[in-house]
Protein backbone atom coordinates (compact mmCIF):
# COMPACT_ATOMS: atom_id res chain seq x y z
CA UNK A 1 0.00 0.00 0.00
CA UNK A 2 3.06 2.45 0.35
CA UNK A 3 3.95 4.11 -2.88
CA UNK A 4 7.37 3.65 -3.67
CA UNK A 5 8.11 6.63 -6.03
CA UNK A 6 11.47 5.67 -6.53
CA UNK A 7 12.76 2.67 -5.85
CA UNK A 8 16.61 2.38 -4.89
CA UNK A 9 19.04 1.05 -7.61
CA UNK A 10 20.06 -2.49 -7.08
CA UNK A 11 23.70 -1.60 -6.26
CA UNK A 12 22.46 0.46 -3.17
CA UNK A 13 20.13 -3.03 -2.59
CA UNK A 14 23.10 -4.98 -2.19
CA UNK A 15 24.75 -2.68 -0.24
CA UNK A 16 21.56 -3.12 2.44
CA UNK A 17 22.29 -7.17 2.13
CA UNK A 18 25.63 -7.50 2.76
CA UNK A 19 25.26 -4.50 5.49
CA UNK A 20 22.25 -6.94 7.21
CA UNK A 21 24.20 -10.23 6.15
CA UNK A 22 26.03 -11.68 9.07
CA UNK A 23 27.79 -13.88 7.12
CA UNK A 24 29.47 -13.67 3.25
CA UNK A 25 26.66 -13.92 1.19
CA UNK A 26 26.99 -15.18 -2.10
CA UNK A 27 25.25 -13.57 -5.75
CA UNK A 28 22.99 -16.64 -5.40
CA UNK A 29 21.92 -15.92 -2.57
CA UNK A 30 21.12 -12.32 -3.49
CA UNK A 31 19.48 -13.28 -6.57
CA UNK A 32 17.06 -15.62 -4.37
CA UNK A 33 16.58 -12.01 -2.14
CA UNK A 34 15.46 -10.08 -5.25
CA UNK A 35 12.94 -12.73 -6.41
CA UNK A 36 11.29 -13.57 -2.98
CA UNK A 37 10.82 -9.44 -3.32
CA UNK A 38 9.19 -9.67 -6.17
CA UNK A 39 6.88 -12.51 -5.24
CA UNK A 40 6.09 -10.76 -1.81
CA UNK A 41 5.43 -6.92 -2.75
CA UNK A 42 4.81 -7.63 -6.37
CA UNK A 43 4.33 -4.92 -8.78
CA UNK A 44 7.72 -2.75 -9.12
CA UNK A 45 9.16 -4.65 -6.87
CA UNK A 46 9.26 -7.48 -9.75
CA UNK A 47 11.69 -5.93 -11.65
CA UNK A 48 14.92 -7.16 -10.28
CA UNK A 49 13.10 -10.44 -9.80
CA UNK A 50 14.32 -11.59 -13.45
CA UNK A 51 18.10 -10.62 -12.85
CA UNK A 52 20.76 -13.17 -13.59
CA UNK A 53 23.74 -13.58 -11.54
CA UNK A 54 26.11 -12.03 -14.01
CA UNK A 55 23.99 -8.72 -13.71
CA UNK A 56 24.33 -9.09 -9.88
CA UNK A 57 27.68 -9.16 -10.10
CA UNK A 58 28.03 -6.29 -12.09
CA UNK A 59 26.15 -3.89 -9.55
CA UNK A 60 28.28 -5.44 -6.55
CA UNK A 61 31.53 -3.77 -8.92
CA UNK A 62 29.23 -0.64 -9.02
CA UNK A 63 28.84 -0.55 -5.27
CA UNK A 64 32.67 -1.47 -4.48
CA UNK A 65 33.99 1.31 -6.98
CA UNK A 66 31.34 3.71 -5.10
CA UNK A 67 32.44 2.60 -1.89
CA UNK A 68 35.84 3.75 -2.52
CA UNK A 69 34.69 6.94 -4.24
CA UNK A 70 32.68 7.90 -1.65
CA UNK A 71 35.83 6.80 1.00
CA UNK A 72 33.61 5.33 2.73
CA UNK A 73 35.76 3.93 5.27
CA UNK A 74 34.57 0.12 3.92
CA UNK A 75 34.45 -2.11 1.43
CA UNK A 76 33.45 -5.32 -0.26
CA UNK A 77 36.04 -8.14 0.18
CA UNK A 78 34.72 -11.56 -1.43
CA UNK A 79 35.58 -13.91 1.22
CA UNK A 80 34.54 -17.99 1.71
CA UNK A 81 33.02 -18.11 -1.78
CA UNK A 82 30.44 -14.97 -0.79
CA UNK A 83 31.06 -10.73 -0.46
CA UNK A 84 31.32 -9.45 2.42
CA UNK A 85 30.48 -5.63 3.95
CA UNK A 86 33.67 -4.56 5.59
CA UNK A 87 35.82 -2.00 7.02
CA UNK A 88 38.89 -0.97 5.59
CA UNK A 89 42.36 -2.41 7.09
CA UNK A 90 43.52 1.49 7.52
CA UNK A 91 40.81 2.03 9.90
CA UNK A 92 41.16 -1.21 11.96
CA UNK A 93 42.63 0.29 15.14
CA UNK A 94 39.85 2.17 15.97
CA UNK A 95 37.51 -0.35 15.14
CA UNK A 96 39.90 -2.87 17.81
CA UNK A 97 39.94 -0.03 20.28
CA UNK A 98 35.59 0.56 20.20
CA UNK A 99 35.02 -3.49 20.07
CA UNK A 100 37.87 -4.00 22.49
CA UNK A 101 39.78 -6.36 20.57
CA UNK A 102 43.06 -4.81 20.64
CA UNK A 103 44.88 -7.71 21.76
CA UNK A 104 42.98 -10.70 19.62
CA UNK A 105 44.86 -14.02 20.48
CA UNK A 106 46.50 -15.33 17.72
CA UNK A 107 46.72 -19.02 16.51
CA UNK A 108 50.12 -20.62 17.74
CA UNK A 109 52.94 -21.34 15.45
CA UNK A 110 51.32 -25.42 15.63
CA UNK A 111 47.89 -24.98 15.43
CA UNK A 112 48.59 -22.93 12.22
CA UNK A 113 50.51 -25.80 10.46
CA UNK A 114 48.12 -28.59 11.54
CA UNK A 115 45.92 -26.09 9.84
CA UNK A 116 47.53 -26.05 6.84
CA UNK A 117 48.01 -29.39 6.27
CA UNK A 118 44.40 -29.97 7.06
CA UNK A 119 43.58 -27.37 4.48
CA UNK A 120 46.09 -28.73 1.78
CA UNK A 121 45.16 -32.15 2.13
CA UNK A 122 41.70 -32.42 3.39
CA UNK A 123 39.86 -34.96 3.73
CA UNK A 124 42.65 -35.89 5.96
CA UNK A 125 43.42 -37.99 8.74
CA UNK A 126 44.79 -37.45 11.76
CA UNK A 127 47.51 -40.33 11.35
CA UNK A 128 48.47 -38.49 7.93
CA UNK A 129 48.98 -34.88 10.17
CA UNK A 130 51.14 -36.26 12.46
CA UNK A 131 53.41 -38.09 9.80
CA UNK A 132 53.94 -34.39 8.57
CA UNK A 133 54.54 -33.22 11.35
CA UNK A 134 56.52 -35.81 13.02
CA UNK A 135 54.06 -35.23 16.57
CA UNK A 136 51.17 -35.27 18.24
CA UNK A 137 48.65 -33.69 17.27
CA UNK A 138 45.24 -35.06 18.80
CA UNK A 139 44.86 -31.91 21.22
CA UNK A 140 45.54 -29.49 18.96
CA UNK A 141 42.93 -30.81 16.28
CA UNK A 142 40.50 -30.90 19.21
CA UNK A 143 40.51 -27.45 19.93
CA UNK A 144 40.93 -26.46 16.23
CA UNK A 145 37.74 -28.65 15.97
CA UNK A 146 36.57 -26.59 18.89
CA UNK A 147 37.25 -23.33 17.07
CA UNK A 148 35.15 -24.19 14.35
CA UNK A 149 38.19 -23.57 12.04
CA UNK A 150 38.44 -27.65 11.35
CA UNK A 151 35.61 -30.24 11.52
CA UNK A 152 35.26 -34.10 10.66
CA UNK A 153 34.21 -34.42 7.23
CA UNK A 154 33.56 -38.29 7.40
CA UNK A 155 35.36 -41.50 8.03
CA UNK A 156 38.17 -43.52 6.39
CA UNK A 157 37.55 -46.83 4.88
CA UNK A 158 40.09 -47.99 6.82
CA UNK A 159 40.27 -50.21 9.69
CA UNK A 160 38.98 -48.63 12.77
CA UNK A 161 37.29 -46.17 10.18
CA UNK A 162 39.33 -43.00 11.71
CA UNK A 163 37.77 -39.46 11.23
CA UNK A 164 38.80 -37.24 8.43
CA UNK A 165 38.85 -33.68 9.02
CA UNK A 166 38.64 -30.41 6.57
CA UNK A 167 38.93 -27.12 7.14
CA UNK A 168 35.13 -25.09 7.75
CA UNK A 169 33.59 -22.19 6.03
CA UNK A 170 34.69 -20.49 9.45
CA UNK A 171 38.41 -21.41 8.35
CA UNK A 172 38.06 -19.51 5.39
CA UNK A 173 36.03 -15.96 6.99
CA UNK A 174 38.44 -16.27 9.51
CA UNK A 175 41.79 -15.56 7.45
CA UNK A 176 39.80 -13.70 4.60
CA UNK A 177 40.55 -16.28 1.73
CA UNK A 178 37.70 -16.40 -0.84
CA UNK A 179 38.30 -20.25 -1.58
CA UNK A 180 40.86 -22.92 -0.67
CA UNK A 181 42.49 -21.94 -4.35
CA UNK A 182 43.51 -18.49 -2.87
CA UNK A 183 46.03 -20.57 -0.72
CA UNK A 184 49.64 -20.72 -2.35
CA UNK A 185 51.01 -24.22 -4.20
CA UNK A 186 47.32 -25.49 -3.62
CA UNK A 187 48.35 -27.57 -6.42
CA UNK A 188 51.86 -28.75 -5.56
CA UNK A 189 50.72 -29.35 -1.78
CA UNK A 190 47.47 -31.03 -2.12
CA UNK A 191 47.86 -34.91 -1.70
CA UNK A 192 50.23 -36.23 -4.15
CA UNK A 193 49.33 -40.11 -3.28
CA UNK A 194 45.52 -39.71 -2.98
CA UNK A 195 45.07 -42.28 -5.81
CA UNK A 196 48.15 -43.96 -4.85
CA UNK A 197 46.56 -45.28 -1.16
CA UNK A 198 42.83 -45.07 -2.34
CA UNK A 199 43.55 -47.89 -4.75
CA UNK A 200 45.11 -49.65 -2.12
CA UNK A 201 42.44 -49.49 0.29
CA UNK A 202 39.76 -50.63 -2.29
CA UNK A 203 42.26 -53.72 -2.70
CA UNK A 204 42.40 -54.29 0.84
CA UNK A 205 39.07 -53.96 2.40
CA UNK A 206 36.65 -54.57 -0.30
CA UNK A 207 34.10 -56.51 1.64
CA UNK A 208 34.34 -54.08 4.41
CA UNK A 209 33.78 -50.69 2.10
CA UNK A 210 30.84 -52.82 0.59
CA UNK A 211 29.14 -53.28 3.72
CA UNK A 212 29.80 -49.86 4.66
CA UNK A 213 28.61 -48.00 1.74
CA UNK A 214 25.19 -47.27 2.29
CA UNK A 215 25.99 -46.38 6.04
CA UNK A 216 28.19 -43.76 4.76
CA UNK A 217 28.37 -39.71 5.54
CA UNK A 218 29.18 -37.47 7.51
CA UNK A 219 28.49 -37.44 10.97
CA UNK A 220 29.36 -33.17 10.37
CA UNK A 221 29.52 -31.86 14.01
CA UNK A 222 27.86 -28.62 12.41
CA UNK A 223 25.34 -27.02 10.06
CA UNK A 224 27.37 -24.80 8.08
CA UNK A 225 27.01 -27.42 5.32
CA UNK A 226 29.52 -26.35 2.80
CA UNK A 227 31.59 -29.53 2.25
CA UNK A 228 35.42 -28.69 1.99
CA UNK A 229 34.98 -31.15 -1.08
CA UNK A 230 32.72 -29.35 -2.29
CA UNK A 231 34.74 -25.94 -1.66
CA UNK A 232 37.19 -27.04 -3.91
CA UNK A 233 35.26 -27.63 -6.82
CA UNK A 234 33.54 -24.55 -6.46
CA UNK A 235 35.59 -22.31 -8.44
CA UNK B 1 73.55 -34.74 34.47
CA UNK B 2 69.63 -35.20 34.94
CA UNK B 3 69.80 -34.75 39.39
CA UNK B 4 71.28 -31.09 38.53
CA UNK B 5 67.54 -30.27 39.51
CA UNK B 6 66.93 -30.07 43.16
CA UNK B 7 63.01 -31.98 42.14
CA UNK B 8 60.81 -33.08 39.98
CA UNK B 9 58.14 -29.97 40.14
CA UNK B 10 59.07 -28.12 37.54
CA UNK B 11 58.36 -30.34 34.26
CA UNK B 12 57.67 -28.20 30.58
CA UNK B 13 55.54 -30.62 28.13
CA UNK B 14 57.14 -29.48 24.99
CA UNK B 15 55.24 -31.52 22.62
CA UNK B 16 52.71 -29.32 21.81
CA UNK B 17 55.30 -26.87 20.32
CA UNK B 18 57.52 -28.51 18.71
CA UNK B 19 58.53 -31.81 16.92
CA UNK B 20 62.12 -33.52 15.60
CA UNK B 21 61.08 -32.22 12.58
CA UNK B 22 61.30 -28.41 14.14
CA UNK B 23 64.48 -28.84 15.77
CA UNK B 24 66.15 -30.78 12.64
CA UNK B 25 64.98 -27.77 10.14
CA UNK B 26 66.85 -25.83 13.35
CA UNK B 27 69.52 -27.23 13.27
CA UNK B 28 70.10 -26.95 9.16
CA UNK B 29 69.29 -23.52 9.47
CA UNK B 30 71.78 -22.63 12.27
CA UNK B 31 74.70 -24.38 10.73
CA UNK B 32 73.51 -23.31 7.38
CA UNK B 33 73.83 -26.52 5.94
CA UNK B 34 71.94 -27.27 2.41
CA UNK B 35 68.95 -29.35 3.46
CA UNK B 36 69.57 -31.20 0.41
CA UNK B 37 73.12 -32.17 1.33
CA UNK B 38 72.76 -32.79 5.18
CA UNK B 39 75.91 -33.51 6.95
CA UNK B 40 74.80 -36.27 8.92
CA UNK B 41 77.43 -36.70 11.77
CA UNK B 42 77.62 -32.92 12.86
CA UNK B 43 73.89 -32.78 12.64
CA UNK B 44 72.89 -36.02 14.52
CA UNK B 45 75.79 -35.24 17.56
CA UNK B 46 73.64 -31.36 17.83
CA UNK B 47 70.52 -33.01 17.64
CA UNK B 48 71.69 -35.62 20.13
CA UNK B 49 73.05 -32.50 22.16
CA UNK B 50 70.11 -30.95 22.39
CA UNK B 51 68.00 -33.90 23.32
CA UNK B 52 70.36 -34.25 26.08
CA UNK B 53 69.51 -30.31 27.40
CA UNK B 54 66.32 -31.49 27.29
CA UNK B 55 66.54 -33.92 29.52
CA UNK B 56 68.53 -31.71 31.65
CA UNK B 57 65.51 -29.76 32.00
CA UNK B 58 63.58 -32.39 32.63
CA UNK B 59 61.37 -31.72 29.55
CA UNK B 60 58.78 -33.97 28.64
CA UNK B 61 60.35 -35.31 25.46
CA UNK B 62 57.91 -36.55 22.96
CA UNK B 63 58.50 -40.48 22.31
CA UNK B 64 58.74 -38.81 18.79
CA UNK B 65 62.69 -37.18 19.04
CA UNK B 66 64.04 -40.42 20.43
CA UNK B 67 62.55 -42.24 17.29
CA UNK B 68 64.24 -39.46 15.07
CA UNK B 69 67.43 -40.02 17.00
CA UNK B 70 67.24 -43.79 16.12
CA UNK B 71 66.95 -42.62 12.54
CA UNK B 72 69.45 -40.37 12.95
CA UNK B 73 71.83 -42.84 13.93
CA UNK B 74 70.64 -45.14 11.09
CA UNK B 75 71.20 -43.22 8.45
CA UNK B 76 74.56 -41.96 9.76
CA UNK B 77 75.48 -45.82 10.26
CA UNK B 78 74.82 -46.37 6.96
CA UNK B 79 76.22 -43.72 5.46
CA UNK B 80 79.22 -44.81 7.02
CA UNK B 81 79.32 -48.13 4.49
CA UNK B 82 79.96 -48.36 0.73
CA UNK B 83 77.16 -48.35 -1.57
CA UNK B 84 77.28 -51.65 -2.56
CA UNK B 85 77.14 -53.19 1.77
CA UNK B 86 74.41 -50.96 2.42
CA UNK B 87 71.75 -53.75 1.81
CA UNK B 88 68.33 -53.08 0.49
CA UNK B 89 66.50 -50.04 2.39
CA UNK B 90 62.79 -50.27 1.84
CA UNK B 91 62.56 -48.69 -1.56
CA UNK B 92 66.01 -49.37 -2.55
CA UNK B 93 65.44 -47.33 -5.95
CA UNK B 94 66.99 -44.53 -3.16
CA UNK B 95 70.82 -44.46 -3.22
CA UNK B 96 71.13 -42.67 -0.05
CA UNK B 97 70.25 -43.00 2.73
CA UNK B 98 69.00 -39.43 3.95
CA UNK B 99 66.64 -39.28 1.22
CA UNK B 100 63.65 -40.37 2.88
CA UNK B 101 64.36 -38.12 5.30
CA UNK B 102 65.18 -35.43 3.57
CA UNK B 103 61.58 -35.62 1.63
CA UNK B 104 59.86 -35.26 4.70
CA UNK B 105 62.24 -32.36 5.83
CA UNK B 106 61.13 -30.31 2.95
CA UNK B 107 57.41 -31.41 3.30
CA UNK B 108 57.10 -30.16 6.63
CA UNK B 109 59.10 -26.83 5.73
CA UNK B 110 56.74 -26.26 2.83
CA UNK B 111 53.48 -26.67 5.68
CA UNK B 112 55.48 -24.61 8.13
CA UNK B 113 55.49 -22.00 4.83
CA UNK B 114 52.36 -22.57 4.69
CA UNK B 115 51.58 -21.72 8.10
CA UNK B 116 53.19 -18.45 8.01
CA UNK B 117 51.24 -17.52 5.17
CA UNK B 118 48.00 -18.04 6.88
CA UNK B 119 49.67 -16.17 9.86
CA UNK B 120 50.46 -13.13 7.71
CA UNK B 121 46.85 -13.08 6.67
CA UNK B 122 45.23 -13.48 9.95
CA UNK B 123 47.22 -10.64 11.07
CA UNK B 124 45.78 -8.55 8.27
CA UNK B 125 42.50 -10.03 9.27
CA UNK B 126 42.76 -8.51 12.69
CA UNK B 127 42.34 -4.82 11.73
CA UNK B 128 38.90 -6.20 9.14
CA UNK B 129 35.60 -6.86 10.98
CA UNK B 130 32.19 -7.81 8.92
CA UNK B 131 29.28 -6.87 10.44
CA UNK B 132 28.95 -9.21 12.95
CA UNK B 133 32.08 -7.55 14.19
CA UNK B 134 33.16 -10.53 15.63
CA UNK B 135 36.48 -12.43 15.02
CA UNK B 136 36.85 -16.08 15.71
CA UNK B 137 36.94 -16.68 19.26
CA UNK B 138 40.43 -17.40 20.32
CA UNK B 139 40.06 -16.30 23.82
CA UNK B 140 42.04 -13.27 24.99
CA UNK B 141 45.12 -15.06 25.77
CA UNK B 142 48.16 -14.41 23.09
CA UNK B 143 50.00 -17.25 22.44
CA UNK B 144 52.16 -15.55 25.12
CA UNK B 145 56.21 -14.34 24.57
CA UNK B 146 57.04 -18.02 22.36
CA UNK B 147 55.50 -16.35 19.75
CA UNK B 148 58.77 -14.71 18.43
CA UNK B 149 61.34 -17.02 19.85
CA UNK B 150 61.07 -20.98 19.35
CA UNK B 151 62.12 -23.17 22.64
CA UNK B 152 64.90 -24.49 19.96
CA UNK B 153 66.55 -20.51 20.51
CA UNK B 154 65.92 -20.75 24.07
CA UNK B 155 67.78 -23.88 24.14
CA UNK B 156 70.39 -22.74 21.81
CA UNK B 157 70.85 -19.92 24.62
CA UNK B 158 71.48 -21.91 27.61
CA UNK B 159 73.80 -24.16 25.86
CA UNK B 160 76.34 -21.44 24.87
CA UNK B 161 75.59 -20.56 29.03
CA UNK B 162 76.24 -23.98 29.84
CA UNK B 163 79.88 -24.58 27.70
CA UNK B 164 81.07 -21.40 29.24
CA UNK B 165 81.18 -23.31 32.30
CA UNK B 166 84.24 -25.13 33.05
CA UNK B 167 83.37 -28.79 33.37
CA UNK B 168 85.16 -29.62 36.54
CA UNK B 169 83.22 -26.66 38.77
CA UNK B 170 80.97 -29.74 38.44
CA UNK B 171 81.92 -31.21 41.48
CA UNK B 172 81.54 -28.18 43.24
CA UNK B 173 77.73 -27.60 42.92
CA UNK B 174 76.21 -29.65 44.79
CA UNK B 175 77.57 -27.81 47.81
CA UNK B 176 74.89 -25.08 47.19
CA UNK B 177 71.16 -25.53 46.13
CA UNK B 178 69.58 -22.93 44.05
CA UNK B 179 66.06 -23.31 43.27
CA UNK B 180 63.50 -22.44 40.53
CA UNK B 181 61.40 -20.53 42.93
CA UNK B 182 64.29 -18.63 43.93
CA UNK B 183 64.96 -17.96 40.38
CA UNK B 184 61.86 -16.50 39.29
CA UNK B 185 61.85 -13.92 42.47
CA UNK B 186 65.24 -13.12 41.21
CA UNK B 187 64.06 -12.65 37.28
CA UNK B 188 61.25 -10.53 38.42
CA UNK B 189 63.67 -8.18 40.48
CA UNK B 190 65.97 -7.67 37.29
CA UNK B 191 63.46 -7.38 35.05
CA UNK B 192 61.50 -4.91 37.12
CA UNK B 193 60.36 -1.49 35.88
CA UNK B 194 60.14 -2.35 31.90
CA UNK B 195 64.17 -3.02 32.63
CA UNK B 196 65.10 -5.68 29.37
CA UNK B 197 67.74 -8.59 30.07
CA UNK B 198 69.21 -10.37 27.02
CA UNK B 199 69.60 -13.52 27.77
CA UNK B 200 73.38 -14.19 27.31
CA UNK B 201 74.11 -11.74 30.12
CA UNK B 202 71.63 -13.21 32.69
CA UNK B 203 73.17 -15.97 32.51
CA UNK B 204 76.99 -13.77 33.19
CA UNK B 205 78.70 -14.38 36.50
CA UNK B 206 77.19 -17.54 37.48
CA UNK B 207 79.39 -20.16 38.15
CA UNK B 208 77.53 -23.91 38.29
CA UNK B 209 75.56 -25.94 36.30
CA UNK B 210 72.75 -26.15 37.91
CA UNK B 211 72.09 -22.22 38.78
CA UNK B 212 72.44 -21.99 34.92
CA UNK B 213 69.86 -24.57 34.51
CA UNK B 214 67.30 -22.93 37.22
CA UNK B 215 67.84 -20.28 36.24
CA UNK B 216 66.85 -20.82 32.85
CA UNK B 217 63.57 -23.03 33.88
CA UNK B 218 62.34 -19.66 35.64
CA UNK B 219 62.80 -18.19 31.98
CA UNK B 220 60.57 -20.55 30.41
CA UNK B 221 58.17 -20.62 33.55
CA UNK B 222 57.81 -17.21 33.66
CA UNK B 223 57.07 -16.99 29.96
CA UNK B 224 54.58 -19.72 30.45
CA UNK B 225 53.00 -18.06 33.04
CA UNK B 226 52.81 -15.06 30.80
CA UNK B 227 54.92 -12.42 32.89
CA UNK B 228 58.27 -12.57 30.89
CA UNK B 229 57.82 -12.52 27.14
CA UNK B 230 60.89 -13.26 25.14
CA UNK B 231 61.77 -11.45 21.82
CA UNK B 232 64.09 -12.19 19.00
CA UNK B 233 64.89 -9.76 16.44
CA UNK B 234 66.03 -12.85 13.94
CA UNK B 235 67.02 -15.82 14.50
CA UNK B 236 70.28 -16.52 15.99
CA UNK B 237 70.40 -13.27 17.37
CA UNK B 238 70.42 -12.34 20.94
CA UNK B 239 66.98 -13.29 22.94
CA UNK B 240 66.25 -10.35 25.08
CA UNK B 241 63.61 -11.30 28.03
CA UNK B 242 60.92 -7.99 29.66
CA UNK B 243 57.94 -8.62 31.84
CA UNK B 244 54.76 -8.49 30.47
CA UNK B 245 52.60 -5.31 30.68
CA UNK B 246 50.63 -5.32 34.04
CA UNK B 247 47.29 -4.66 31.92
CA UNK B 248 47.77 -7.26 29.92
CA UNK B 249 48.91 -9.62 32.59
CA UNK B 250 45.80 -8.32 34.46
CA UNK B 251 43.46 -8.87 31.51
CA UNK B 252 44.94 -12.61 31.30
CA UNK B 253 44.26 -13.72 35.05
CA UNK B 254 40.99 -12.18 34.60
CA UNK B 255 39.47 -14.35 31.76
CA UNK B 256 40.69 -16.33 28.93
CA UNK B 257 42.50 -18.93 31.48
CA UNK B 258 39.41 -21.34 30.36
CA UNK B 259 40.28 -21.36 26.67
CA UNK B 260 43.23 -23.82 26.80
CA UNK B 261 45.17 -25.01 24.51
CA UNK B 262 45.83 -24.41 21.10
CA UNK B 263 47.71 -21.41 22.66
CA UNK B 264 49.28 -22.83 25.49
CA UNK B 265 50.86 -25.97 26.86
CA UNK B 266 49.34 -28.01 29.55
CA UNK B 267 50.12 -25.40 32.75
CA UNK B 268 48.41 -28.13 35.68
CA UNK B 269 51.39 -29.62 36.58
CA UNK B 270 53.23 -26.18 37.12
CA UNK B 271 50.77 -24.80 39.21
Amino acid sequence: MSDVEILPELKEIIGSLLFAAKKPVTAKEIRKALIGTGENYGGPYEQFASLKEKEILAAIEDLKDELEKNATGLHVAEVAHGFRLQNNTTCGPWVRTMLDKDRSAKLSKPALETLAIVAYRQPVLRSEIESVRGVSVDSILRNLVELQLVKVVGRSDLPGRPWMFGTTQRFLEHFGLKSLDDMPGMDELKRREEEESKAEQTESFPAIEKELEEQTETPTTEDDGDEPGETEKED
Amino acid sequence: MADLLPNEEYKVNLEVFEGPLDLLLYLIKKEEVDIYDIPIGRITAQYMEYLELMKILNLEIAGDFIVMASTLMLIKSRMLLPDEDRGPMEEDDEDDPRWDLVRQLVEYKKFKDAAGFLETLEEEQENVFGREGEHVELGSRPDVGMQDVGIFDLINALNKALERVPEEELQEIFAEQYTVGEKVDDLLERTSNGKKISLGRLFIGMRSRQEIVCTFLAVLELIKLNRLSARQDSHFEEIVIEQVDESEQLAVSEEGLEEESVFKKEDEDLL
